[in-house]
């Protein structure tokens, strides 16, 4: 615990410094969902049925950037050799990561949430839904990218594999995730909570498996 | 005489390359050895195996009386490197490495503060992010965090590298005062005059396997005195 504390706010604190998602996330999220805006305008039915869909393909790519930059760190100066020299437990490590890039991105979304309501006139009916979609969907993105940004760091062409070997893998959560969010934003009817329990189950699925998988990832990076 | 370092005819393979191609050598507890050897020898590659980084590809390994073949992860926090790469993180301070990687091997953070201290890292650089310093400071900072961690073996590539005059005398005390308080040191250098005087012994390495020893005159048993 106290391990992966020590790794998350180590990650939170080269994000700050770097400013990369502030600076470069960020306002490219923002530049995609304005850009739909503008793109579908004249559509407006369209844009109001795809907005759930929109937020989590602008999410997703979000997050590709974010975990991109969270491992290309990792691999410059020898940094992998030194996480392992310091003994601390893969799994631990793992779990900062993990920890960190969910905070990272729960924060884009959070803006994201705000624009899409601001650009696309969307009123989110079910709070509570979406946030709990949100949270749950967030912890498979990062408990998988995690896993996919260990393998892509260490790979020369690692950066522009990294969606090509994330985004199949996420399809399954933009599913869920999506349906979850159409139903916070009352554009389906039914109930949603049994979209944030699939999500729940692929989320845990990826996090068991990562926390698994993180220690042959290291020892071959 | 105990060993810190024993190998029998240990094999590291990069991929197909045998990097390491049957070396045998035994370092005794608070020795301090020079590896000297030409480039692509396989020093760099002897110092990771003896770090637990480099795979035992066959043959037998134990450092610190762990042995390397079976579970080379548990010596990793009892050694410290001192490789070409930095092993920090560029966009922190000099402090928060140093800090975050005492923390993260377990040891105390004061310890890294005197670190700093000891490789006189200045106050004013302590806050700069290390991107902003020169090789040389890095380094030294390098060396900081190492040195942190307080290791039993140290294992020091090209040490003197990129240190000016007065950094290269502290790399020099530093492995005088660890070998003095018990701990042993493997340490590869092309500055054959100033390692030759730090260490107790020189191993040549070439073409991937250890090919001579030379114990300066002293005896097995001075050496062990010495340790």
């Amino acid at each position: 615990m106290h391990e992966a504390l020590l790794v998350m706010k180590k990650d939170l604190r080269l994000e700050w410094r770097s400013k990369v998602g502030i600076g470069q996330v960020l306002p490219f999220s923002l530049l995609v969902v304005l850009l739909f805006a503008f793109a579908l305008d004249p559509e407006r039915g369209v844009l109001e049925r795809v907005t759930s869909g929109l937020f989590w393909v602008v999410v997703l790519f979000s997050s590709v950037l974010t975990i991109e930059r969270a491992f290309s760190v990792e691999a410059n100066d020898g940094i992998f050799d030194a996480l392992r020299l310091s003994g601390m437990a893969p799994a631990a490590i793992y779990a900062g990561k993990v920890a960190a890039l969910t905070l990272q991105l729960l924060v884009v979304e959070a803006v994201l949430a705000t624009a899409v309501a601001v650009f696309y006139d969307t009123t989110w009916r079910g709070p509570v839904l979406s946030i709990g979609v949100a949270v749950i969907a967030t912890l498979g993105i990062a408990g998988a990218g995690a896993v996919y940004g260990a393998i892509a760091a260490k790979l020369r062409s690692g950066s522009t594999l990294l969606p090509l070997l994330l985004l199949p893998l996420l399809a399954p959560v933009l599913i869920c995730a999506t349906r979850g969010f159409e139903v916070a934003l009352g554009r389906e009817a039914g109930p949603g909570w049994p979209w944030a329990a699939l999500l729940g189950i692929f989320s845990a699925v990826y996090l068991t498996l990562g926390a698994l998988l993180f220690r042959p990832l290291l020892e071959d990076a | 005489m105990e060993h810190a370092v024993h190998l029998r005819d240990a094999v590291t393979l990069l991929g197909r390359f045998p990097a390491l191609a049957g070396v045998d050598l035994d370092v005794a507890r608070g020795e301090v050895v020079l590896l000297r050897g030409p480039n692509g020898a396989g020093k760099t590659t002897l110092l990771r195996l003896c770090a637990g980084l480099a795979p035992v590809s066959s043959g037998t390994a134990e450092v610190l009386g762990v042995d390397l073949v079976a579970r080379r992860a548990g010596v990793r926090r009892r050694v410290g490197l001192l490789g070409h790469a930095t092993f920090l993180y560029e966009d922190l301070s000099v402090v928060e490495n140093v800090d975050f990687w005492a923390r993260a091997s377990g040891a105390d953070v004061a310890d890294g503060r005197r670190a700093l201290d000891r490789l006189q890292v200045a106050t004013r650089l302590h806050h700069l992010s290390v991107h902003s310093l020169s090789a040389g400071q890095r380094r030294r900072v390098s060396f900081a965090a190492m040195l942190a961690r307080r290791p039993e073996l140290w294992l020091l590539d090209e040490p003197h590298a990129g240190l000016d005059a007065n950094g290269r005398d502290i790399v020099d005390d530093l492995v005088r005062e660890a070998a003095s308080v018990g701990a042993t040191v493997l340490f590869a250098s092309h500055e054959l005059d100033r390692a030759g005087d730090v260490a107790d012994r020189t191993v040549e390495v070439v073409g991937g396997t250890v090919v001579a020893h030379d114990d300066g005159g002293r005896s097995p048993d001075e050496v062990a005195a010495r340790a």
